[in-house]
């Protein structure tokens, strides 16, 4: 093959996207070739370039703030996208009475549903959403043994709709806790078991949280420790995974 | 927030203003949280948010200004050849003149624009881009390869100019 066709797969060979065969034979040329050695270096250097030149626009502290704010504390499901935004616009134009109050009145309950729903979405986006994948529990739950402190029991599945998926470490508020994802019908399910008095010290009395919140959610404390059960499952599926593990650790 | 900042930065680059960049991406996430269920898990979620955010621009002011006038795909055509050895716009590079590079990636045509960002700033590959502008894999390289020559045609132009 002459340079001239070669060159014409330079950009997607420096890519990465060539065919694995094709790729080998590339690396191979370029490497006996000057012509197109040079040829693929000022492409690097020119991707290279615009790489470091795209990295141009960071979000202001201020906008970072909204939007967590905007993330953490809007009812998704019930309001319209209208609503939102001129609650949105009403905090941009400075209703700071409102804010504070809001900041103030902000409960340890509403905190921890407000972090254990993005820690459940943080599943639902990852690549590898369980690091101990298994619908055993009875290699699910060894998995966890020395990984957090504390010891917990998981329901007996057999005649219910629910399967086990896997589990992963989590941390609330920088409590490490036990993340259990269940699917049902398509839909998953997340529990987190963290130690009660651990997640008591940093964020008080945990209830029901008052806010509305775009999962359904349920949440109890038994023998130590405390259960989150979340998902956009129906609030009758999630409680009866809820009564599973009730059942499963008395 | 996943993908908050890298989020912000391309809307930033394709609406070319502070307060519609912050406007895209909250609307970005107010929608990405209301039909969150429509998301298949498995599939690419890096790819479904931006495919979002871009959807949302093409169909704002801006962005329908910005389309009116980007010149037509033709996919059909090869890619481009080589580029010489020494060229003005490595001598341009050696020099790591980043805002000029900077002039350059934001006078490209908004299509254009957006698909050397997602190749080279966010790494995506062609099958993620292909997913995030809704076009066929053949599309992603000619446009790409398209985007590239129009790159350096501009640096070129900027440093005959300087």
């Amino acid at each position: 093959m002459v340079c001239k066709s070669w060159r014409a797969k330079l950009d997607t060979y420096l890519d990465g996207e060539l065919p694995e065969e094709e790729m080998r034979s590339f690396d191979a040329h370029v490497r006996g070739c000057p012509a197109c050695s040079a040829d693929a270096l000022a492409r690097v250097q020119m991707k290279r370039a615009i790489q470091v030149a795209g990295k141009r626009f960071t979000p202001s502290a201020e906008f970072r703030r909204k939007m967590e704010r905007t993330i953490s504390s809007k009812p998704r499901r019930k309001l319209g996208l209208g609503w939102i935004l001129a609650t949105a616009a009403l905090v941009i134009l400075g209703v700071g009475a409102l804010t504070s109050i809001y900041v103030r009145n902000r409960t340890g309950s509403d905190r921890a549903f407000s972090e254990i729903a993005d820690l459940h979405v943080q599943m639902l986006a990852s690549a590898s959403p369980v690091d101990v994948v298994s619908s055993d529990r009875h290699t699910v739950k060894p998995w966890f043994q020395g990984r957090i402190p504390f010891a917990f029991d998981l329901p007996e599945l057999q005649n219910s709709e629910f399967s086990l998926v896997g589990g992963r470490m989590t941390y609330l508020d920088q409590t490490p806790g036990a993340h259990l994802i269940y699917d049902v019908r398509k839909h998953h399910i997340s529990v987190f078991i963290f130690q009660q008095q651990a997640l008591q010290a940093r964020l008080g009395d945990i209830s029901l949280s008052s806010k509305k919140l775009p999962f359904n959610t349920e949440t109890w404390s038994q023998g130590g420790l405390r259960y989150f059960v979340v998902g956009d499952a129906s609030p009758a599926d999630i409680d009866r995974l809820a009564k599973l593990f009730k059942a499963g650790a008395s | 927030m996943p993908l908050f900042d890298q989020l912000y930065n391309f809307a930033h680059w394709l609406t070319q203003n502070r307060e519609e960049a912050e406007d895209l991406v909250q609307e970005t996430y107010v929608k990405a949280l209301k039909g969150f269920s429509s998301f298949q898990l498995g599939t690419n979620f890096r790819a479904w948010m931006y495919r979002i955010l871009r959807n949302t621009f093409l169909t704002s002011r801006t962005g329908l200004r910005a389309t009116s006038t980007v010149p037509l795909d033709s996919d059909e055509d090869g890619p481009e050849l080589a580029v010489e050895n020494e060229t003005p716009e490595t001598t341009l590079l050696k020099r790591s003149d980043s805002e000029l590079v900077q002039g350059a990636i934001n006078d490209l045509p908004v299509l254009y624009r957006e698909i050397l960002l997602l190749c080279e700033v966010e790494e995506m590959s062609y099958q993620e881009i292909a997913e995030t502008l809704s076009i066929p894999i053949g599309t992603v390289m000619s446009r790409l390869s398209r985007a590239r020559k129009t790159l350096r045609d501009g640096l070129r132009l900027q440093l005959h100019k300087g």
